[in-house]
């Protein structure tokens, strides 16, 4: 590696790197390497940030929406109706519900399809694995964002035909956000509350990182600003996590 | 001590390769890790069997050329430490240690515990250096540098090359690599004219070579003998959008 500039040579200045000529004279005994991937790594993990902070900024919106249940049967019921009102001149009934709605599922399907494809440019770069494992590993959350990314989908599919198509509630009317709720999460259906608390906890391990990461993969990052930066992360996602669970827990502890 | 030995044995670059068990009586703990393996070989020499064939270079941390994955670890156990200055009381006595290659399809086994490392020069070759007219040195004072610029610079500039960031990440991926290179030549005046055409060629040039993409796991950073921060690799994104997104490069 006779390439690299020394300590000593760069603390007086000179930055230029050496090349060295016969740095890969074995390569011919090498084979094939793979073809140059379409799209590089670096614009994937870009889609990855964007996509994500689109999904983040809807869970807020999200968030802050559920807790008008508090308020009663008449503020929720209302807001789902004023949610469809929105921009009415323009794109008419429920016109801005699904511009929303197109807007998520296209952020959900770019996130899924750069995973996937980062996922198995991944598993082509390590061919062999290590007889005795990878010892090096990141946090808890970091190695579970692939299958927890899985987990967090299953829960919005459920999550749709639960509280938006209203085929998994046992009331499922449209418009009707207050009785679907309070039904759905009733003391007998505990499990559903369950499942809900699970998946929500599932989030929270997936935002920790998936903050901090977008920010990292936008640029954003310094070794300054890293400790703060993923504190931010963490304080963030619990507050949104806390916010989405105090609903699906009331409503089965009877608390609304 | 004594120490038993799981060590890959790879005749040739097309060999399968298996895991071969080895037992050495009298190792010493002041060795460093690559003594151990020298006494090894010893014995397999006299014994009439094939030495187990490992980079080295200068044994005293500063070249890179050690490449072994001991226990899982890319250069052992101990922190901030090439493979040459991991010595033997790190271990203990009776102590059974597993000796692979850097794994990564970008790097070939050549054999036992050699791999081809050229991908990194391949990076190199791409845009890992500055175009300078050669001369007498100017007046160093003349190109003033922010002393932060320079902190920065000299830290990713302490990246030796050694491979372990691609060894321990899960994904297989050379950011770590890449961005100490673009962070060391992008802090300083001498390094802005060919900013943005370097990041955009190192970065195809790591992708050829069947690198993985960065998830943030900060595996690397771990691993490092050299303590690159992990933030070079946000650079490295900051720098790589500005060229193609942000249109810099022409």
């Amino acid at each position: 590696m006779h390439w690299t500039a020394s300590p000593l040579s760069s603390a007086l200045g000179a930055v230029a790197t050496q090349v060295s000529t016969g740095g890969s004279a074995k390569a011919s005994a090498t084979p094939a390497r793979p073809k140059r991937p379409l799209i590089p790594a670096v614009l994937l993990k870009f889609v990855m940030a964007l996509s994500g902070f689109v999904l983040v900024a809807y869970l807020v919106v999200h968030m802050i929406g559920n807790l008008q249940i508090f308020w009663g049967p008449t503020a929720i019921n209302g807001y789902a109706e004023w949610l469809r009102t929105l921009l009415e001149p323009v794109l008419g009934w429920e016109g801005f519900v699904w511009v929303v709605r197109i807007a998520l599922l296209a952020s959900v399907i770019g996130h899924i399809w750069a995973a996937t494809l980062l996922a198995l440019r991944a598993k082509r770069a390590r061919p062999v694995k290590y007889a005795a494992g990878n010892k090096v590993k990141g946090s808890y959350t970091t190695r579970t964002m692939r299958w927890g990314g899985v987990i967090v989908l299953l829960f919005v599919i459920y999550h749709i035909l639960d509280l938006t198509v209203g085929v998994a509630n046992p009331v499922g009317a449209h418009l009707k956000p207050y009785e679907n709720i309070t039904a759905g999460f009733a003391p007998d259906r505990w499990y559903v509350t369950l499942f809900y608390v699970i998946a929500l906890l599932a989030i929270w391990f997936h935002l920790r990182h998936g903050l901090w990461s977008a920010i990292q993969t936008l640029g954003w990052n310094s070794n300054r600003r890293e400790k703060t930066l993923k504190a931010i992360a963490t304080v963030f996602s619990t507050v949104l996590i806390v916010g989405f669970l105090i609903v699906p827990i009331s409503a089965t502890f009877g608390w609304i | 001590m004594k120490v038993n030995l799981r060590v890959w044995r790879q005749k040739d670059p097309v060999d399968k390769g298996r895991m071969v068990d080895y037992t050495v009586e009298d190792a010493s703990e002041d060795m460093s890790f690559l003594e151990l393996i020298d006494v090894l070989n010893e014995k397999l020499i006299l014994s009439g069997e094939e030495p187990v064939a490992f980079d080295h270079d200068c044994r005293e941390g500063i070249c890179g050329m050690c490449s072994m994955v001991i226990d899982g670890q890319p250069h052992g156990p101990e922190r901030s430490t090439t493979t040459c200055q991991l010595h033997m009381r790190k271990f203990n006595d009776g102590d059974t240690i597993t000796v692979e290659p850097f794994r990564a399809g970008a790097f070939p086994v050549i054999k036992d515990l050699v791999v081809d490392r050229g991908a990194f020069d391949k990076i190199i070759q791409a845009g890992g250096y500055i175009s300078a007219n050669t001369g007498s040195a100017p007046e160093a004072h003349s190109t003033p540098v922010p002393k932060a610029a320079a902190e920065r610079s000299f830290s990713a500039a302490a990246c030796i090359g050694c491979g372990a960031c691609v060894a321990a990440c899960p994904n297989g991926s050379a950011s770590l690599f890449l961005g100490a290179k673009l962070t060391h030549l992008g802090e300083m005046p001498q390094g802005q004219p060919e900013r943005w055409e370097r990041v955009v060629n190192m970065v195809e040039t790591h992708d050829d070579a069947g690198f993985g993409g960065c998830t943030n796991t900060g595996a690397c950073a771990t691993a490092c003998p050299k303590e690159i921060p992990l933030d070079v690799i946000s650079q490295l994104n900051h720098d790589y959008l500005k060229a193609t997104v942000g249109g810099r490069k022409k």
